[in-house]
Formats: structure tokens, C-alpha cells, sequence
């Protein structure tokens, strides 16, 4: 692991600086005193999902309701033009005595293909969103950061933050009494 | 010989003879399809198939030799690649022959139609004519001469039998005997007669299993003198069969008589100026003419003799309510009535019904007395008793046997093989290699009728000419050629002395067109008998009314009958028959021992128990089946089982009735006893539920009903609007095919089922498979017993796809896999199909059928010969099902194109139609008003089954209608 | 950190009792080992029931490969099938395989909606039951064809011939129903999964494990951002699957509903087959749920409040599916239709198989009246033995209708039995074996319960933060 101090000197080969907390209220707390402090790039990590904390670190609204809709709707489209398109255009028979264009019958495609490219958009598009999968990532570098899946709760101010200065923003992470604060190296 | 050297240059039958050739024939094909009867047996089957691989590949189809072949430049005029070629030809059973037309691809023979110029055919044919081309190809004919049991030839069994004759010839003949079974063909007669000329000493013995023994008695009983008697069913308003089935090929002319019957009761229906027929029989055990009898007095077989003495009392004198009403209507309708007495019922009987007939003034109008059509009608059971008797003596010392098998069906009570063993040279010439065979020093193998020059006599008297379709594929020879053999002419053919015969006796000048026209009709011109009026026959005495009146005996009898499908056994190897249900039970591969549910509980017995039946001492096991309408106190055993040496289809299948059967009880006998022996026997029928719960699949009405209520058929809650649909019905512009069934003209017989396995090339699945309910007949016939269990009403209905307009199955298919044609056929896709069954589900008719496992003989390469190739041969998991012949409708309609002319009604003729003789199956195009069946279906009495769930059915049924006599009508 | 075993974590495993939905004394560390440890346990510290158990089970998996080769050597035929019996055991499975699946999707997606805490600790398993019923049931479809080798006949794809599928066949919405079922449930489970990968990923000891689950986190990271887009999705995926798992066991009844057979063409089928699919879900979480929580002491995670709602929700679809029985029946007699009365008299007691029917009413409406004791529901073994038993009933009821139906329509004279043979059994008892042995391999290898999602359920709770163990 570097050591602080080497890393105060290296400051340009850092992605920011990261500090730890023992439960979310003090996470959430700190991550809004970042943001009044006028910090912007920042990120929070915690082991589940904490209410307030996305908006907290200045998290505008997801995407990826509108995708999944647009997904469902390419889906049931598909699916009615595929069955209309077998029995009226492509194989056409008298099937049963039934009309060329039974419609009734293309029902349960259309809603079940609806539903399937709808999910594979939300699972996908919330992947992209995420950037994932993503093999590499500065925050691993840090030791104790292993515990962001077991019971810690980290905030991260990054380096490329405009009012990134190593030492203020370590000394401001300080004063939120963290359990401890750390580099994160590139 | 190694596998891979060419095989096609060398002689067929040296080839078939060499060890190393039958070595080849078995590791070139190992056992893979599933088997007919036990899975042992096919690994044999294929063994046996011997030479006919090569020599069916000889006749026709075969895969390309390795070699290079020259291809057939000089195509023979008429024959067209892909055209079926039909020949006129005649098949005989038990010596009486039926003409018959038969289909040929590229000199295949694949299909047996009727003749329609041959009175005894008219265009039909019944089960057994149909599936007698199975048997051509059968691989488990006798392929070689034998002696001794080893391969011989044909040379060495010339000299043999020659030398035997020269021995004989020192004593003119003296111990040398011929055994053939009943002789109709003229050229055969005369070989045998000149035969008989020149060895005055030798005897000619005649016997078969199931001949028209007590017939021919009977007349000599009542005229002294042999005669034919000709029923004319379309004449008669009142029919008294006394146990006569003549509706069933049992008897000879029955397709006629089916023809004639059905046409009168047809235009009954159809015109109310026509007076339905009535028609009473009665039987002991249920029959198909039985399920058309407007009364079924159901009583014991020596109860019928007693009805008939009944009857023979006249007017006033006869004791029962039933005989005094069947005498009532016959006096009202003297002249326009028959009286027929069953083949199988005592000469006795028959004698009475002469002299009944007489007295009615049926004789020339409904009964016809002819010359026997028998070349020499001899009484065939004191024959064979004389000849085993001499036997006996060692008075034989040459027995030459052509066809039949006396060892296994002669009277039990002669025991024939220990009285054969006593010859010095036996002689057996035979399609099998047989029961008879096996105890013979030479077997020859016989040429199958479509292999054969020969001729034959009709019921009428009418001859034919047998002409050969095929070279015969093992090698087999005729009758005419082995007497040629005796008479010296061993090089003569059968033709030369067929064409010699009817040379001889032809007069003027004319000959070779007389020749022509003969083969070309399959009927030789003004051959059929003049009517004789025959002497009164002999007046009815008292006495032997009495005696036999008082032949109803007390206690358990047994009635000895031929299978409804194999006959006497002679048909037992052909898989189609085996397969075939029993009109009665819809049992297949098995004989049982019918007796009646009182019987039954009175002894103590149930279906699927085997019990053991004891008759003079002779004793034999088989399973119990309770027939509703059997008489009490009665058992009927059918001939053709317990086979030992027919085939590796029929082998060790049933049990063999003739070990039970001696000469003084021909057809019944009493003092049987029966022991339960043990339980749980498996039959395998194709239907198991006997009635039709309420649900009328099969309607029918009395006249009287009918005249009530026209529409009885088609009663309020089975009917549907025409129009009743959600979306606009598809139009059928051009065709619309479509199918009456008339069930007041359909008994049942099984033909349609066995043409259709034939023409559509259905496979034969096994014992086994339909007892899982697994048949694979396109067209069923349904049997549905209607009143009580004793004694029930019989009725029979053939279902086919129904062709619906809304066909459910083609809703269900997730391939389209069957889909409406624009002719509004249900097409079945076979390449498409991937199994998924649910059509079949979805098929309120249960008409398709699934190959469950790969069921088409894909190995036997002898039975590849037999298949229809307009009919593509379906494999493993696919569904498949009736589909109105197509092939035929299309070369139809291929024909009119050619001759620029619209379709014309009649030009299509759906396989189970043209084998129908009571032609109660009409197909044709729905769209044109005057086809025949349009008019059909116009009728009132027109009912679409299972209509009411709209499924627009274009199969439909005509309803039965009945003639009861009030008098008689139970209430 | 070293792997933790589940005897290493000083927290009691005790059952909190029915009001409580995790044991006490937990914080987020405490319920992330105790839910890793698991996984992370020695192989040989695997409890001997497991071993056996899926041993079994793998027995059961060569059966089903003994009986698949024979079949696809020899046909359809080795079954009982026959005229006009065509279909079998083979749906009979299929459609009682998909049924149980449909607990998971209930559990992780409806619960999930009317925001159930107790769905928690066991909607990761009843996902994975899900999977893997879908998984035998898929089998079904494809191994009954008479083809099978053309089974992708029924997918349309352009070919050569031009031939498609016929659209208006239940059959294929069968295919669309299921195959995107299939997929949404998987993708349901591994999108529940990333997080915990991570988690796996963050303890795993050694670098196998760490690369393995490494790869399936993709490089999740606990972002703030990552959870807001999570949860939208996760959400999202709910909602599909909600009227997803409604119509795949309605169009599962369209097979029946839509054919005209007797017995089979009934408007109630849907309903009443989602609610029978619910019913036999819950029975086979529970009866699976049971065991393993006893083998792995996870009486804390799995509480009595857990099995009791459970008890009480297959008492209440029990009482649906009672109710579309009567139905049924009331309707077949209220119609006054001829064939579709005697379907019945033939169900009840007139047929070869009226014993079977009255067995499964036995099985799924009369004992499981049990439920409505609360004594009842809190005795696990009284639980477990009336899930069994609906197991038994549920699958009785598809014997019922697909056989007893078909084995007597419109024509008497078609009428006819069917015999399963012994092929049909192992094809069954081979497909349940796979199931459990994916099940054993499961609960072995991934976090069987939601582990991040249990640290929310000790947010929730548990107030005040504990101090994490390890320090």
C-alpha cells in the first residue's frame, strides 16, 4: 500500500481522496457537507443502497425508464408485425377456416416479446449507465475499500474535482470525522 | 460369393441356393425395424427374405448395381413411366373365382382393384382380394424346390415325380393319388381328367377346409342331382337367411349379393315407390349380414336347423311366434322372397329351404338354379375320408398335393399325418412352405395368381382368364405346369396350355381376338350358366321334420366358422388380415371363443380367461370373448390360428380350432365341455367401448320413424346454423371435395380398410403396439352395439378424416404442418410434421394416426415391391392420417388437363369407394350440384357427425334405416 | 479478510420467532459472513446432507440420461402414449415444472412491488428454483416431439423453404411465453446477483474465487450512482415480470383452454392456473427452504415470520384454485353440454382415473385447510409435510386434466386408457433430480440469500449501528 505522505507528494497521480464512515447516516451526512463545500466530483459507496445519498452527491435522474419503454415498444411492434407478416405476407394458408389476418391470436407474442426486449433494455441500459463492466477502477486500490461490500460507507472526492487541492480537501474529509481518510492512487 | 461382388449376372436361383448368398442376405441387412408379433421373430424375417431380395430387384425395383448399367432405351409401347397400367386378371378362393383388375407400376403389381365387367365383382373387391397382393411379395413364401427339407431343383424333382408316375403307370395308375382342393378352372380339370384317362387306376381327391360342403349335399338331398343356386337379392322383398352370411366373402358371390342387397335398400331409401326389403335372420353368433337384419333371432346353431323344420311345417303348423311371422310375410310375398340356409348349416337344412323355395315360387325369379360351377362336384369329406382311409391301407403310394394343407386343416378326427406318413413319395406344391409341407419328401413352390396363367369359374359359372402381372419371384410354378410335368409337357407353360385349353374348345376362326378380348375383359363372353329349372325337389316329410325339429339338443354346442379376416388359414401370413378388426370384436392377431355373457356367467368364465374345450375327446385352449348377441349355450371358434409353419406373421398366433373339428361335426357340434384354465389373457382390439353413450354417432330409424319425421338425423340440439362463424367463411371456387357414406347401405365388412392400407401404403404395426391403442388404419370402422347386452342391435360405421372446413387440427399445428387446401382437403405435411401430436388431440373424429415408432418396413426389400409410390412411405414421429386419395384426385385432374376437359364426376374414385361393394362410399365435388355426391347430401336423411361443434365436416353420413315387421317389432 | 465460517460469528443463530424477519444481534458484517460464509465454507465442512443429498439427486440426473437416449434411440413409443392418449406424462411435467417456477417470480417481483420485508431472505433461492423448474420444464416440450432433432421448427428463423410457424398455435406462444420467461427470470437473478458478486469478489480468499466472481461483479463498485440506475432497474424488472409470470401460465392454459376437447375448453383455465402455479410454487420453496435453512443454521435469516407467510399464501391460492375447481365443474353442469357434463361424470367417477381426481382434491383443498391453525403454521415439520403433499396434488391435477380428459372425448368408439411406463417415471424422477442437483450446486457455490439486500432489512431494523466484527 503507498503511503500517505508519498502520496501528498505525487498529488497529480491521484484519483481523490476517500474516507470512511461507519454507517450511512454519517456517509449521507458527510456527502451533503461536500456538496455544500462546493465539491462536485465526488462519488459515495455503500454496501446497499442508501436513501438521499445518489441526490446527495449531486445525482440527476436515471435513464433508463425511458429506454426500457422504448424497448417495449419496439417489442410488442415486433411482435404483431411478425406474426401478421408469417400469416398474411410470407405463408399464407387457410388455416383452420380462420382469416389470413387473425389478429386475436397474435396477442400473447406481441405482449411476450413486449416484455422480453423491455427487460433486456433495463438490464443492459442500467449496465451502459453504469459504465460496466468495467475491469479496472481506481478506488480498488484502496485496502480497506473491500469492506464497501461488507459494512463500510466511503466517500470519494476526486482529483478531477476543479477545487481538488490534496491537503484542503483531505483536511475538510478530516473534519467529518471519518473512520479514516485515504488516498486513492490511479 | 464376398458382398461386394456384382450379383446381377449370375442365376437367381443358383444364387438363392448357395449358402454363402443367404450369409450375405444377413449381414447386408441387420435387424432394425420394430417387429410385426414378438420382437424375436423379426431378426428371422429378415433372414427369410433369402432370394427375394434379388429377384424383386429382377422384376422391378432395385437400387442401381455398382456396375454400369444400360438404360431403357426401348420402352415398350403403353408403358409409361409413372402411369399405373391396369390388367384384367381373376383371384380364386377356395376354387371360386372373382375377376378383379390389378394396378401395375412399372411392372409392380401394387394394388387389386374389382373388375366391373365381372358379374361376381362389379367393380368391388373384400378385404382378402386386397390384401392378397401383400402376400405376393410375402419374403415368407417357399423360395426353392425342397427335398427332404434341403434346396433342390426343379430338374431332379421332374425326374422324381415322373419316375413315380412310370412305377404307377405299370399298374395303370394304381396308388397314385392327386389331392387338390375344390377345382372350378376348366384347363385344370381337363389335365387332371386326361391325367385320369391314361392311369384309369389313380384318383383324384378333392377337400378343402371351408368348402360348400353341406350345399352341395343339400342339393343332391333335395334334386338327386349336384346344383348351383344364384340369389337375386336386388328382386327379393323378403329375405330369410337361416344362418346364411352371405353378406361376408364367406360365400360365394357375396359381393354381388352385397351389390344387389345394398342397391335395393338404397332405392328404397331414396324413392318412396320402392318397397324396402326385410330381411330376417337367424344366427348364433352375430354376423355382418346379422347387423343388417331388420330381425335378429339369436338361437343356437342346431336351434336354426330346428327353426328351419319351423318353418318347413308351413302356415299354421309352426310352433314359434317368430317362425309364424317370418311365414306370414314370405306368404304375402310369394315369388319376391328368399330363403337361404347358411353354407354352414346341415344338408338337411338346405334340402328344406330347396323345397321351401320352391313352394314360395322363388325358384327363376329370386333363386337361380345353375350346372355346379365345380369342375367335378364330388362330396369333398367322403373324398378325403376315402383317401386317408386308402392311406391307411398303404394303398397310397404316390400323394400329390396341389396347394392346400391338409396336415393342418383336415378333420382332426382322420388324423391325415399319421396316415400320410404311410406313403411311400408325397408331393406338396404350395405357396408356403406349409404344415403339409414339412411332413412331404418334396415341396415345390406354387406361383401366386398374379405370377399365374390359369383360369376360373365364378359363382355363376362365369370363366375367366388368370393372366400374370410378374414373373413369378420365386420361382414358382403353376398347377397346370406340374400336371404338364405328368402329362410329359414339362416344357409346355402354363400359358400355352391355358391358351391350348380354350383353343381347343373355341369355335370358328377367331380365336386370337376371342383371346384378346378375354384377357383384355377379364370375363370370357356368354361363359356364365343358363338358369335350369331344376326337378320339384323332394317333398318334406313329416318325419324328417321331426327329427329335424328335434335336433335342438340340450347343452353346450360348438360352431366351427373360417376367421372373418384370415378365412381357413390359407390367408393366415398376410399381415394386412392379421392387423385387420374383426367386424364383430375389433379384434386383431388373435381367435378367441366366443360365447354369450349368460354362457359365460353360467360357467363360470369371463373375457381374457383360456379355457380348455373338450370335443370327443379332443381338446384344445384359447381365450374367452363375451360377444353380445351370441346365442346361450353356444361357442363359436374361428378357423386360421395356432399355425406352426405358416410365416413369421402367423406362427404360434391363437389357437388352432381344427384339432377340435371331426368329420361329424363339419360347422357345430354338441357335447363340448369347457374347463377355465387361467386369466388375464391380452387381446389387442381397436375398440373397447361397445355402446355409443348416448351420443348417437350412428343414427337410425324405422321406416315408419322416418316417414314421421324426415329429419330425424338431424335433430334440433346436433344441428348448426350454416353460416354460425365469427369471420367470413373461405370460398371454395374451384373444387370442393367432398364424401357421403351411406350407413344404410355399409356392413361393415372391412374392405374400404384393408384398400386403404394398400393404396395409401399404411403400415402393419403388431400384436402388441395396438393393444397400446396404436393401430394405424386411416379409415376405421367403428362397431356400436345399440339395446341389450344379449342381444343387441349391430352396427357399423366407417370414419375417415372428416376433411373439416374449420379443421381443429389445423388450429393446434405450430408448423403448419396441416393446412386447407384451396380444394378445402385437410393436407397432412409429413416433412413439416415434427410430432407434437397435438392435432390429434384437438381431433373430436380420433382420425389420425401417429408412427410412434419408425412402424414402415424400411428393411424387408421384398415388401418395398408392394407399396404404392404415388404415396410417400412416413417415417418416425410423424402424423399422418386419410387424405381423400389425393394422389388419385391429382392424376385425375392431371388426366382432364391433358384432355382440356373440366373434371367430370365419377373420374375420381377414392380407394376405399372402389373397394366398397355395397357402394355406400361416394366421393366427388361438392361444387357441382349433379354430382352424385351433392344429390347424397341433398338427402334428407344426410347428418354430419359431431356437427354441432361447427366443425363443418365434408364427410357425412347417411342414416340407416330400418324394415321391421310390425308383427314382430318387440315392444 | 479470511473467509468466515458460519460457527465463527459470535451472533446466535436462534429463530427471532413469527414477528421478526432476521435474527437478533445482526449487523451488516454479521449477516454478509454469515450469508459468505456459506459459500466460502471448506468443502469438506459442506454438511453431510448435502452430500447425500445431492448424490441422490445426480443418481437421479444418469436416470433421466438412460431414459432420454432410449427415447430419442426408439421414439416417442417407449412412453404410454397412444390414440387418443397423445399426450402424457411429458405435459403433465411441463406444465407442473413451469407452475413451480412461478413462485420465485412472485416473490422477487410481487413482493418485491407490494415492498414485503420478508421476501428478502428468500427471493434470491425462489429465483434460482425458477431458473432451474424453467429449466425441466423446458426439457418437456422438445424430448415429446416425435422429432425432436427439429424442435427449432417451431422458432421462426428464415430458412430455405420458407416455411414459418403457424402464430394462431398455443404451441408457439408457448415458445414465446416460455424462452422469454426463461430469459427475464435469469436475467432477474443475475441482476439481483451483481452486488453480491461483488461482495464475494471483495471477501474471497483465494484468487480463483476472486477472479471468478470478480468477472460476474463486472467491476461493480458500490457507487451511489450504480444503485440509484440499480434500483430504477431492479424496479423496472419487477414490474415486467409481474404480468410476465400472469401470462405465461395463462398461455400455459391456452394449450388446454384453446383446444376443443372436453375437460380442456374452459375460459377459467387461466386464472386458475396462475393461481395453482403460485400455489405449488410456494409449496416447493417451502419444501426446499426448510431443509436447507436447518442444514446451514439459518433459522436467523429464514424465520418461523417467513414459513408462516408462506403457509398463509398457499392457503390462500389453495382456496383459488378450490374455487376454480368448483367452478369447473359447476360450469360443466350449468352448460348443459353433453360431452362437456360427462368430462366430468368420467373425472369423478366414471372414468379409469376418477381415483386420481378425488386424491387431488384430497391433496390441495382438504389438508392444506390445515393452514388456517396457526399452530399448524408454526410447526415446520406440520409445514413441510403439507407442502409435500401439495407438490403431489398439484401435479395429480395437470395428470387429470391433460390424461383423464383425453382418454375419452366425443367418439365412444376412440375411447381408450393410458399406462405410463417405466420411461415416463424416469423421465419425471430424472427431471426433478436435475433440479435438485442444480439446487445443491447452487446453494454451494452462490449467496443464497440477498445479501445486500439483508444489510438493508438491519438498516431498516436495526437502528442504532452495531460494531462490525473483525475490527
Amino acid at each position: 500500500m503507498l503511503s500517505e505522505t508519498k502520496v501528498s507528494e505525487h498529488a497529480e497521480n491521484l484519483h481523490g481522496i476517500m474516507a470512511e464512515f461507519d454507517d450511512p447516516e454519517s456517509l449521507l451526512a458527510a456527502a451533503q457537507q461536500a456538496r455544500l463545500e462546493g465539491y462536485r466530483d465526488m462519488d459515495a459507496y455503500a454496501p446497499m443502497p442508501v436513501e438521499g445519498l445518489a441526490e446527495a452527491i449531486g445525482f440527476r435522474g436515471s435513464w433508463v425508464q425511458r429506454l426500457v419503454f422504448l424497448g417495449g415498444l419496439c417489442g410488442a411492434a415486433g411482435g404483431f408485425m411478425l406474426c401478421w407478416w408469417i400469416t398474411v405476407i410470407a405463408y399464407p394458408h387457410n388455416v383452420a377456416g380462420r382469416p389470413l389476418n387473425s389478429w386475436p391470436a397474435y396477442v400473447p407474442i406481441t405482449f411476450e416479446l413486449m416484455v422480453l426486449i423491455a427487460c433486456i433494455t433495463a438490464v443492459v441500459g442500467m449496465l451502459m449507465l453504469n459504465g460496466l463492466p468495467q475491469p479496472y477502477h481506481p478506488v480498488f486500490n484502496v485496502e480497506r475499500f473491500a469492506r464497501a461490500s461488507r459494512d463500510k460507507f466511503f466517500l470519494c472526492i476526486e482529483a478531477s474535482d476543479p477545487k481538488f487541492e490534496p491537503v484542503a480537501t483531505r483536511q475538510f474529509l478530516e473534519r467529518l470525522n471519518p473512520q479514516e481518510v485515504m488516498d486513492v492512487a490511479l | 460369393m464376398k458382398s461386394d461382388e456384382p450379383l446381377y449376372w449370375r442365376s437367381l436361383e443358383e444364387l438363392a441356393s448357395t449358402d454363402d448368398f443367404r450369409a450375405f442376405v444377413e449381414d447386408e441387412f441387420p435387424n432394425r425395424t420394430p417387429d410385426w408379433n414378438d420382437p424375436e421373430s423379426r431378426r428371422g424375417f429378415l433372414r427369410v427374405m433369402g432370394a427375394s431380395i434379388l429377384l424383386v430387384g429382377a422384376s422391378a425395383c432395385t437400387r442401381q448395381p455398382k456396375e454400369v448399367i444400360v438404360p431403357y432405351v426401348r420402352q415398350p409401347e403403353e408403358l409409361i413411366p409413372g402411369n399405373p397400367l391396369f390388367y384384367a386378371t381373376a383371384m380364386s378362393v377356395a376354387g371360386i373365382a372373382t375377376g378383379v383388375l390389378a394396378e401395375s407400376h412399372l411392372g409392380r403389381p401394387t394394388k387389386i382393384e374389382g373388375n366391373p365387367e365381372h358379374p361376381a365383382s362389379l367393380g368391388a373387391t373384400d378385404a382378402a382380394m386386397q390384401a392378397s397382393v401383400l402376400t405376393l411379395y410375402d419374403p415368407d413364401r417357399s423360395q426353392t424346390v425342397t427335398r427332404n427339407g434341403s434346396i433342390s431343383g426343379w430338374g431332379s424333382f421332374i425326374t422324381a415325380l415322373v419316375g413315380a408316375r412310370d412305377v404307377a403307370g405299370l399298374k395303370k395308375g394304381l396308388g397314385f393319388r392327386i389331392l387338390t382342393g375344390t377345382v372350378t378352372s376348366p384347363t385344370l380339370a381337363t389335365q387332371i381328367q386326361n391325367f385320369l384317362a391314361e392311369f384309369p387306376a389313380a384318383k383324384w381327391h378333392q377337400y378343402d377346409p371351408c368348402g360348400r360342403h353341406s350345399v352341395r349335399s343339400g342339393a343332391m338331398a333335395a334334386f338327386g342331382k349336384p346344383l348351383n343356386t344364384i340369389y337375386r337379392f336386388d328382386r327379393a322383398d323378403v329375405i330369410v337367411s337361416l344362418d346364411a352370411d352371405f353378406l361376408s366373402s364367406t360365400v360365394p358371390g357375396s359381393l354381388r349379393y352385397a351389390r344387389d342387397y345394398s342397391t335395393r335398400r338404397r332405392a328404397a331409401a331414396e324413392n318412396p315407390n320402392v318397397a324396402p326389403p326385410r330381411l330376417y335372420i337367424a344366427e348364433n353368433a352375430p354376423s355382418v349380414t346379422g347387423s343388417m337384419a331388420d330381425h335378429h333371432f339369436r338361437m343356437t346353431a342346431a336351434g336354426v336347423a330346428g327353426f328351419t323344420a319351423d318353418l318347413a311345417r308351413g302356415g299354421t303348423g309352426a310352433a314359434s311366434p317368430e317362425a309364424r311371422g317370418v311365414l306370414k310375410d314370405l306368404e304375402a310375398h310369394r315369388g319376391s322372397s328368399i330363403v337361404i340356409a347358411g353354407e354352414h348349416q346341415a344338408p338337411q337344412v338346405h334340402a328344406f329351404v330347396h323345397a321351401i323355395n320352391q313352394a314360395l315360387g322363388n325358384v327363376g325369379k329370386t333363386v337361380i338354379y345353375t350346372d355346379p360351377v365345380e369342375a367335378n362336384p364330388l362330396d369333398e369329406i367322403s373324398s378325403i375320408v376315402d383317401l386317408v382311409k386308402d392311406m391307411r391301407d398303404g394303398a397310397v403310394e404316390t400323394l400329390l398335393i396341389l396347394g392346400g394343407n391338409p396336415v393342418y386343416d383336415a378333420p382332426a378326427d382322420l388324423s391325415f399325418l399319421d396316415a400320410l406318413k404311410r406313403v411311400k413319395l408325397r408331393v406338396h406344391s404350395g405357396l408356403y412352405s406349409n404344415e403339409t409341407a414339412a411332413w412331404c419328401h418334396w415341396h415345390v413352390p406354387e406361383a401366386h395368381y398374379l405370377e399365374s396363367w390359369s383360369d376360373g369359374r365364378a359363382y355363376d359359372g362365369t370363366a375367366s382368364i388368370v393372366q400374370p402381372l410378374i414373373m413369378p419371384l420365386y420361382g414358382g410354378k403353376t398347377a397346370h405346369e406340374v400336371m404338364n410335368i405328368l402329362a410329359n409337357r414339362a416344357d409346355q407353360s402354363a400359358h400355352d396350355t391355358v391358351r391350348g385349353y380354350w383353343q381347343a374348345n373355341h369355335k370358328g376362326d377367331d380365336f386370337d381376338d376371342f383371346w384378346q378380348i378375354s384377357l383384355h375383359d377379364g370375363v370370357i363372353a356368354g361363359t356364365s350358366f343358363p338358369e335350369k329349372l331344376p326337378p320339384a325337389a323332394k317333398a318334406i316329410d313329416p318325419a324328417a321334420i321331426a327329427s329335424l325339429g328335434a335336433t335342438a339338443p340340450a347343452g353346450l354346442e360348438i360352431v366351427f366358422r373360417p376367421d372373418p379376416c384370415v378365412g381357413d388359414g390359407t390367408l393366415s401370413n398376410n399381415a394386412w388380415l392379421q392387423e385387420m378388426p374383426k367386424p364383430q370384436n375389433k379384434m386383431t392377431w388373435d381367435n378367441a371363443v366366443w360365447i354369450s355373457s349368460k354362457s359365460a356367467e353360467h360357467y363360470g368364465v369371463t373375457t381374457g380367461d383360456v379355457v380348455e374345450i373338450e370335443l370327443k375327446g379332443r381338446k384344445v385352449a384359447g381365450p374367452v370373448w363375451i360377444m353380445p348377441g351370441q346365442a346361450d349355450e353356444s361357442l363359436t371358434i374361428h378357423f386360421g390360428y395356432g399355425r406352426t409353419r405358416a410365416g413369421k406373421v402367423a406362427d404360434g398366433i391363437g389357437f388352432d380350432a381344427y384339432t377340435l373339428r371331426p368329420t361329424d361335426a363339419l360347422w357345430q357340434g354338441t357335447g363340448v365341455s369347457i374347463r377355465r384354465k387361467s386369466d388375464g389373457y391380452k387381446f389387442a382390439n381397436t375398440q373397447h367401448t361397445q355402446t355409443m353413450e348416448e351420443r348417437d354417432p350412428f343414427r337410425a330409424a324405422t321406416y315408419a320413424e322416418f316417414h314421421k319425421d324426415p329429419e330425424f338425423a338431424r335433430p334440433e340440439e346436433k344441428r348448426v346454423a350454416k353460416d354460425l362463424s365469427l369471420f367470413p367463411l373461405w370460398e371454395y371456387k374451384q373444387h370442393k371435395w367432398g364424401m357421403s357414406i351411406d350407413l344404410n347401405s355399409c356392413t361393415g365388412c372391412n374392405a374400404c380398410t384393408i384398400a386403404c392400407q394398400s393404396e395409401n401404403n399404411i403400415p402393419v404395426v403388431g400384436k402388441e403396439e395396438v393393444a397400446k391403442g396404436r393401430h394405424m388404419n386411416w379409415l376405421r370402422v367403428d362397431r356400436y352395439f345399440k339395446g341389450p347386452l344379449e342381444d343387441p342391435e349391430m352396427y357399423f360405421q366407417p370414419v375417415p378424416c372428416m376433411h373439416c372446413e374449420d379443421a381443429l387440427c389445423e388450429l393446434v399445428c405450430p408448423v403448419a404442418a396441416t393446412v386447407h387446401s384451396a380444394e378445402g382437403l385437410n393436407e397432412m405435411v409429413y416433412n413439416r410434421c415434427v410430432g407434437t401430436r397435438y392435432c390429434s388431440n384437438n381431433c373430436p373424429y380420433k382420425v389420425r394416426r401417429f408412427n410412434f415408432f419408425l412402424y414402415a418396413d424400411w428393411n424387408t426389400e421384398s415388401l418395398f415391391g408392394v407399396r404404392n409410390p404415388d404415396v410417400s412411405v412416413r417415417s418416425r414421429g410423424v402424423m399422418e392420417k386419410c387424405s381423400y386419395c389425393i394422389q388419385r384426385i391429382n392424376s385425375a385432374k392431371i388426366d382432364a388437363e391433358k384432355q382440356d376437359r373440366p373434371v367430370k364426376d365419377g373420374d375420381i374414385v377414392t380407394a376405399c369407394q372402389q373397394a366398397c361393394p355395397a357402394q355406400a362410399i361416394v366421393f366427388g365435388d361438392l361444387n357441382n350440384p349433379n354430382s352424385r355426391v351433392a344429390k347424397l347430401k341433398r338427402q334428407q336423411r344426410d347428418y354430419g357427425l359431431l356437427e354441432e361443434l361447427n366443425t363443418r365436416p365434408r364427410t357425412t353420413y347417411l342414416a340407416r334405416l330400418r324394415n321391421p315387421n310390425p308383427d314382430l317389432e318387440k315392444g | 479478510m479470511k473467509p468466515e465460517d458460519q460457527e465463527f460469528t459470535s451472533v446466535a443463530t436462534l429463530d427471532p420467532g413469527p414477528d421478526k424477519v432476521i435474527g437478533p444481534g445482526h449487523d451488516y458484517g454479521s449477516v454478509t459472513d454469515e450469508i459468505g460464509g456459506v459459500v466460502f465454507r471448506p468443502f469438506l465442512k459442506t454438511p453431510r446432507q448435502m452430500f447425500i443429498g445431492f448424490a441422490f439427486a445426480f443418481l437421479l440426473v444418469n436416470l433421466l440420461m438412460i431414459a432420454v437416449t432410449w427415447l430419442f434411440v426408439r421414439g416417442v413409443g417407449v412412453w404410454g402414449i397412444n390414440m387418443p392418449v397423445a399426450w402424457g406424462f411429458a405435459i403433465v411435467n411441463f406444465v407442473w415444472w413451469i407452475g413451480i417456477g412461478h413462485a420465485g417470480t412472485l416473490i422477487s417481483a410481487i413482493l418485491l412491488l407490494l415492498k414485503q420485508d420478508w421476501r428478502t431472505s428468500i427471493n434470491r433461492f425462489s429465483e434460482a428454483m425458477t431458473l432451474f423448474a424453467v429449466a425441466c420444464a423446458g426439457m418437456f416440450p422438445i424430448l415429446h416431439l416425435g422429432r425432436p432433432w427439429l424442435a427449432y421448427w417451431l422458432l421462426p428463423y428464415p430458412n430455405t423453404m420458407w416455411m414459418w410457424p403457424q402464430p394462431r398455435s398455443p404451441l408457439i406462444w408457448d415458445v414465446f411465453a416460455v424462452s422469454t420467461y426463461a430469459t427475464v427470470s435469469l436475467l432477474f437473478w443475475f441482476t439481483g446477483l451483481i452486488p453480491d458478486f461483488a461482495t464475494m469478489r471483495d471477501k474471497a480468499g483465494n484468487s480463483t474465487a476472486r477472479k471468478i466472481f470478480g468477472m460476474l461483479a463486472m467491476g461493480w463498485r458500490n457507487s451511489a450512482k450504480h444503485w440509484a440506475r440499480y434500483q430504477k432497474a431492479y424496479l423496472l424488472l419487477a414490474g415486467l415480470s409481474t404480468p410476465l409470470v400472469v401470462s405465461v401460465h395463462s398461455v400455459v392454459s391456452f394449450d388446454f383452454a384453446v383446444a376443443i376437447l372436453p375437460g380442456w375448453h374452459t375460459t377459467i383455465f387461466p386464472p386458475y392456473f396462475v393461481a395453482g402455479a403460485i400455489y405449488s410454487g410456494f409449496a416447493m420453496v417451502l419444501t426446499l427452504a426448510i431443509p436447507v435453512r436447518r442444514w446451514y443454521h439459518l433459522e436467523d435469516l429464514i424465520t418461523m415470520r417467513h414459513i408462516e407467510c408462506m403457509s398463509k399464501v398457499m392457503l390462500g391460492t389453495g382456496l383459488i384454485v378450490a374455487y376454480g375447481y368448483a367452478m369447473e365443474a359447476f360450469m360443466a353442469w350449468y352448460s348443459g353440454g353433453q360431452f362437456e357434463r360427462y368430462a366430468f361424470v368420467n373425472r369423478m367417477w366414471a372414468g379409469g382415473y376418477w381415483w386420481t381426481y378425488w386424491v387431488l382434491i384430497l391433496c390441495n383443498i382438504l389438508i392444506p385447510q390445515a393452514l388456517w391453525s396457526r399452530r399448524v403454521r408454526m410447526s415446520v415439520r406440520a409445514v413441510f409435510a403439507i407442502a409435500l403433499v401439495v407438490n403431489v396434488g398439484m401435479w395429480l391435477e395437470r395428470f387429470v386434466i391433460v390424461v383423464t380428459s383425453l382418454t375419452r372425448d366425443f367418439v365412444p368408439s376412440s375411447w381408450g386408457m393410458y399406462y405410463p411406463t417405466i420411461w415416463d417415471w424416469s423421465t419425471y424422477l430424472g427431471t426433478i433430480g436435475v433440479f435438485l442437483a442444480l439446487m445443491f450446486l447452487f446453494v454451494r457455490v452462490l449467496p443464497a440469500i440477498s445479501i445486500f439486500e439483508m444489510r438493508e432489512v438491519v438498516h431498516h431494523t436495526a437502528k442504532e449501528p452495531t460494531h462490525a466484527l473483525g475490527d
